[in-house]
């Protein structure tokens, strides 16, 4: 009865959306249905927003922000731009391949003496000589004798040391008078620019990076490989049992997880090492002679087996998730239907695991390419990865720049497998948890 | 059972036990024969064995003892792929990541069919449960009634001649599973297929099959057709399980003509049709159908008077809720029909019912 007055509003919206055909469904009190809509939503979105907030904030700060500044490092180099001012107005005067004149020389002991009173010679020194090994002893001895000197100022300098007078250093100097530089990234991929500044591959013998950067991907691919086949058949076991036993088993599967990583992998060591329990028992056995003990360590097979055994987890608990999903009647149908086991597992179980597969490989690929720790312990020098190149970059020799460059190659390619994991297998096919 | 049985058994259980945990029998001691082209319903309460048996003659799970036939041939031995016996899965256990009509051609693929003779079969049993528009839909995109059709489809596909059915239509709703029951029983007579149907829904089991097995504990409790399930319950779980029933629990006194004399709780004595009573002096429950109860009725040697209780209106009938012989949860049907009387709460009325109606069975 109360539908018959007008007064109700129910009746209201109706009549409109009825009157008004195919336009905008409009409120009782003449907004539009999507503005009330959004304004009733605004306030929850709003609570929503500010308890994400915290989280948001400490994301940005921490991660974000750090990651971006040192992406910004692979291309900014600033300390020679800063500090050699005189030398950076004449290298934007003249063009590039001027022959360096007596007033280029002038700028540069300029230079060198304001770095003998700002005492940045070593800074200098260091960005010239990412990329001319050696000649950062001659900026700190030029700014150490720069006072002395008298005009002509080129005949000064070369007379303290002939190498200031080398083409090659002039282009790398040309170079990093400008503070932004793509130079880390030639760099990082065994390229170099010649004294003429066509970019050429560096020195046989110091070929390096394009190298790590292959096997780096090689082993990773193999580590993922080697833990799929492992983690496969464990996961299977852990979805079919009975959960009193596969709760035992899980434990054992998570117990990696509560060692240190260290002591994980200073165990292999101490299993693998020719001296260790694997060549002793297999001595013992008569199987090896004492003279021909299997080396197992600082090389890629340690690297190998600690990995993927440090690894494995990650691959075992996402197919253990989705197999935990799949009920045990689609194979029995498939049986039923007339599919041997093998056929049953072939069609209709393992494609239904594949969003599992897809989730550990990647998870466990991207975790093994960005490895540093083991590598580093057991890889010895044919075992170690871009990652502890790129440590060596940040601890050692303070090339942070480089290394940057090399993380952002790294970061690119992982990006790009990624894109081709979507495009071959589908992003919204990956099931984690 | 009798006349069926004795033709050639087409399935055939033989003494067969289960064990699951070497320690207790989940089917004990089951023999059952199925004629070729019978639809037969096991029935039972969860737990009650019935699935384990289902599951044993599909080769999931082994006999721990026994023998099981199929068409005279043991199949104990032989590999669930290899027996040729179509299922239909409670859950359906459609192929998510297959079309309907890749699901269809599952079981003919394996069998090594080639794709002509494949998609002539997967049509004309996409056909036969009007499915035929949906051959390039995947399970997830259909209703639980079209996926429960294209399993009853995938099941019938390659031809077997014994189709099992696992709580089939469980999952749907009341309207449609009374709409599937009637056409898996069409298919059923117009392919001559044999079918075993379990399920727990007991107005199933009556409205479809030719024979039922009530199951409890491990044991076939009666089987028989739906009809003398009904009327002629051999004991007291079967009473108790298949449709309503009231109770009177008592002790048997004497034997007359072919009645029991029966003493029951409240010290009154009542006449019953001695089914699975013991002597004189052993305990026994009488029961009777609601509906044969009768009010105001002529009188006999049950006439009692009852105490009205709770009225129940439900449409075409009432339900009444009586004490009777000190039962307070007798229940009475009165038809609402022109010129019946209708009850009051708190009124006593009469009740009686004919002495071969109240059946005197084993106590519970």
């Amino acid at each position: 009865m109360s539908t018959q007055t007008p007064a109700d509003p129910h009746v209201a919206v109706v009549a409109t959306a009825g009157g008004v055909e195919d336009g905008p469904l409009v409120m009782a009190d003449g907004t539009s249905l999507k503005q009330a809509l959004r304004k009733s939503q605004s306030r929850a979105r709003r609570r929503a927003f500010l308890l994400v907030l915290p989280l948001l904030a400490f994301v940005v700060l921490t991660f974000i922000v750090p990651i971006g500044q040192l992406l910004k490092r692979s291309v900014y180099s600033p300390n020679f731009h800063e500090n050699m001012p005189a030398l950076v107005a004449w290298f934007d005067a003249s063009p590039p391949g001027t022959v360096p004149d007596e007033s280029a020389y002038a700028a540069l002991v300029a230079d060198l003496r304001l770095l003998k009173k700002t005492k940045k010679a070593g800074l200098v020194g260091t960005r010239v000589n990412y990329e001319l090994p050696g000649s950062r002893s001659l900026f700190t001895k030029g700014a150490r004798k720069a006072e002395k000197l008298e005009p002509p100022y080129r005949e000064a300098l070369l007379k303290l040391d002939p190498r200031w007078g080398d083409p090659a250093l002039w282009q790398v100097m040309r170079s990093a008078a400008s503070p932004y530089t793509m130079n880390f990234y030639l760099a990082a991929v065994d390229l170099k620019r010649d004294s003429d500044g066509s970019i050429v591959r560096v020195e046989e013998n110091r070929r390096v990076y394009l190298m790590l950067f292959g096997r780096t991907l090689a082993l990773s691919l193999l580590i993922t490989f080697l833990a799929l086949v492992l983690a496969y058949p464990i996961a299977h076991l852990l979805a079919t049992l009975p959960l009193r036993k596969s709760n035992l088993l899980m434990i054992l599967v998570l117990l990696p997880f509560w060692t240190s990583l260290l002591v994980r992998t200073t165990s292999w060591m101490v299993l693998l090492q020719s001296q260790g329990v694997i060549n002793d028992a297999l001595v013992a056995l008569g199987i090896i002679g004492d003279d021909g003990r299997i080396q197992m360590m600082y090389n890629k097979i340690g690297t190998v087996i600690a990995m993927t055994h440090i690894l494995l987890p990650f691959m075992v608990l996402p197919l253990y998730s989705v197999m935990r999903t799949i009920n045990p009647s689609y194979v029995r149908a498939a049986r039923n239907l007339g599919a041997t086991s093998w056929t049953a597992f072939r069609r209709i179980y393992f494609p239904q695991t594949v969003p599992g597969i897809g989730a550990g490989a990647l998870l466990v690929f991207i975790l093994a390419v960005g490895y540093y720790i083991t590598p580093a312990l057991v890889g010895g020098s044919d075992g170690t990865l871009i990652s502890n190149l790129i440590a060596f970059h940040i601890q050692k020799s303070l090339n942070w720049s480089l290394a940057a460059a090399l993380a952002a190659l790294l970061l690119a390619g992982i990006l790009v497998l990624y894109w081709l994991y979507d495009r071959l297998v589908g992003i919204d096919n990956l099931k984690l948890g | 059972m009798g006349s069926e049985s004795l033709q050639e058994a087409f399935v055939e259980f033989d003494g067969v036990q289960k064990s699951y945990d070497g320690e207790t029998l989940v089917v004990k001691d089951l023999n059952l024969s199925i004629a070729r082209g019978e639809f037969i319903t096991m029935l039972g309460p969860s737990g009650s064995g019935k699935t384990t048996c289902l599951m044993m003659l599909a080769g999931f799970e082994t006999a721990t003892n026994g023998e099981i036939r199929l068409a005279g041939r043991p199949i104990n031995n032989i590999p669930p792929h290899k027996r040729g016996i179509g299922m239909v899965f409670q859950n359906y256990a459609l192929f998510p990541h297959m079309t309907v009509g890749e699901n269809l051609s599952f079981p003919l693929e394996v069998r090594g069919m080639g794709r002509e003779e494949r998609e002539e079969k997967v049509n004309r049993a996409l056909d036969m449960v009007q499915m035929r528009d949906f051959v390039n839909r995947r399970p997830a995109q259909l209703s639980g009634g079209q996926q429960q059709r294209i399993a009853l489809a995938r099941a019938l596909v390659f031809e077997p001649d014994l189709v099992l059915m696992d709580e089939p239509l469980g999952a749907l709703d009341k309207q449609l599973r009374e709409h599937m029951q009637f056409e898996i029983k069409h298919l059923h007579e117009r392919l001559g297929i044999t079918v075993v149907y379990v399920t727990h829904d007991q107005a199933e089991a009556l409205t479809m099959s030719d024979r039922v097995a009530v199951f409890n504990d491990g044991v076939i409790q009666q089987l028989a057709s739906p009809q003398d399930l009904y009327e002629r319950p051999e004991n007291s779980f079967v009473a108790q399980f298949i449709g309503e029933n009231n109770k009177l629990e008592g002790e048997v006194v004497d034997f007359e003509d072919d009645a029991v004399i029966v003493r029951l709780a409240d010290g009154a004595l009542t006449r019953a049709n001695p089914v699975k009573c013991g002597k004189a002096g052993s305990r026994t429950l009488i029961s009777i159908r609601p509906e044969r109860v009768r009010l105001d009725g002529p009188e006999n040697p049950n006439t009692t008077t009852a105490q009205v209780l709770e009225l129940i209106y439900l449409g075409d009938h009432v339900r009444c809720r009586l004490n009777v012989h000190g039962n307070d949860e007798f229940i009475v049907k009165v038809p609402n029909s022109a010129g019946h009387r209708h009850l009051a709460v708190g009124e006593t009325a009469k009740v009686s019912w004919a002495p071969q109606d109240a059946r005197a069975l084993d106590p519970l």
